[in-house]
């Protein structure tokens, strides 16, 4: 019974959803500040992501004439709750809390699509034809970076011979360095970055929502709550995401000393800098040529960096 | 009930409704979002969908052919939601007025909750009346 009651305050309270939801509306409010700033522009205030959150909470739920009501408010929760999670075992682990279970990684790597996978639901359920066209696009965009994320990943999983637990791969990099240190750890981070980028659906990825071709896709006829709930989930994307490539491939996040703790948080900067920087200097890529980049180019390099795991580099 | 009115307050999401101006209202709404005056500072965004707007920014003078769409838009959008008349022409007609295809001016259409008049207005007065707007919110 303690188990279950302890177990319900790492999702709920910290570190799952009231942790990462406020911390994920904080760090994407850094990112439009960023964005302003790169523009020349001054930016939203601090708690601009707050407000936006609770105005909509606020705002009346508009389903649909011919809509699948249900499909229609519940992806929302499927994508909440997937992305709660994830942040819940990525960063439970991290602090040490509890010891992970054999093939976490496969389970974060599964519950990762839920929130793209919500969002195909939704907008299908939307009966929007412009909805449609953003969940066609958003299932491509899916199919297109899986391949290559998983490669990725791969990558540590063969360097640290075989190790399938994300607290292993962690006592792993503390033992001999984190895997970014070597040539196919840069290359399988490099990619990793990438495909971030596009299950967070930014710029040059941001094809499945696309404001100025189709306004916003996916998203299109929700309103209110529903709204509200999916503009929080890519918040915590934003958040969990990162931890999730640096618990894997740069040694994880520490906080048992300050020196280590100004470490982790910088790392936590440095790829968020990352993501908004690729997000402002880049054109919105094609469907087709995205296919092409992660399926072509992407993939032979997942592959090639593969290859130097397993000669040792 | 405070907190949601704190949020309307902050983060205003403008759709932008043209019933056919002749550009120059909507240039100027466009102008409000450049670095000079941008009205993100406030937390207002240009949103595509009327399913996620706040305040419809209504410009031009509304024909026959247009009316019945403005009133589905105003329909469609979730409320609260509110109506901004931007430009002598929505708000009154402007010479339009005895045109054979004018169906009346916006408030004749659906409910305007605020007006800026001007040929075309400013976008300092377009940021004046949307203050104006909020601060009537309680």
């Amino acid at each position: 019974m303690e188990r279950i009651i302890t177990y319900l305050f790492y999702f709920i309270v910290f570190p799952g959803l009231l942790f990462t939801a406020v911390a994920g509306l904080l760090v994407s409010w850094i990112d439009r500040k960023v964005t302003a700033r790169v523009q020349y522009r001054a930016g939203p205030p601090w708690y601009q992501n707050f407000a936006d959150f609770f105005k909509l909470l606020g705002k009346e739920t508009i389903v649909p004439e011919g809509a699948t009501g249900s499909g229609f408010l519940t992806s929302p929760l499927i994508g909440l709750a997937g992305i709660t999670l994830v942040s819940t075992i990525v960063w439970v682990i991290n602090l040490g809390f509890v010891s992970s279970f054999v093939g976490d990684v496969i389970v974060v790597l599964y519950l990762l699509t839920l929130p793209s996978l919500a969002v195909i639901l939704g907008a299908s359920a939307s009966k929007n034809p412009v909805a449609g066209v953003g969940a066609s696009r958003e299932m491509k965009l899916v199919l297109g970076y899986e391949l290559p994320f998983v490669l990725a990943m791969v990558v540590p999983i063969l360097k640290s011979g075989g190790i399938l637990r994300l607290d292993g791969l962690l006592a792993y990099q503390v033992k001999s360095g984190p895997f970014l240190y070597s040539i196919s750890g840069v290359i399988a981070f490099i990619i990793a970055i990438i495909c971030m980028q596009a299950k967070l659906t930014l710029v040059p990825f941001d094809i499945p929502e696309a404001e100025t071709e189709i306004m916003t896709g996916a998203y299109v006829e929700y309103s209110g709550p529903a709204l509200a709930i999916f503009k929080l989930t890519k918040a915590m994307m934003l958040f969990a995401l990162p931890v999730f490539l640096i618990t894997v491939f740069w040694g994880g996040l520490h906080f048992n000393s300050p020196v280590n703790g100004i470490q982790a948080v910088l790392k936590y900067i440095i790829l968020l800098v990352i993501i908004i920087l690729i997000r402002n200097t880049n054109p919105r890529l094609r469907i087709d040529q995205a296919m092409k980049l992660f399926w072509g180019r992407l993939t032979v390099w997942a592959i090639v960096g593969i290859f130097f795991a397993v000669a040792g580099l | 009930m405070k907190l949601k009115i704190w949020g309307l307050k902050k983060s205003i999401w403008v759709f932008h409704v043209s019933s056919g101006a002749c550009n120059n209202c909507d240039i100027e709404v466009l102008n409000c979002l450049t670095p000079k005056f941008d009205i993100e500072r406030f937390g207002m965004v240009l949103v595509g969908s009327v399913r996620h707007a706040d305040v419809l920014l209504c410009c031009g003078c509304v024909t026959k052919q247009t009316a019945p769409r403005i009133k589905r838009l105003y329909e469609q959008a979730a409320k609260p939601c509110f109506v901004v008349a931007v430009g002598g022409c929505a708000c009154s007609g402007g010479i339009f007025r005895h045109g054979y295809n004018f169906a009346g001016p916006y408030d004749k259409i659906i409910p305007v909750h605020a007006y800026i008049p001007g040929c075309p207005p400013k976008p300092e007065a377009i940021i004046a009346g949307a203050v104006k707007l909020l601060s009537t919110l309680k």
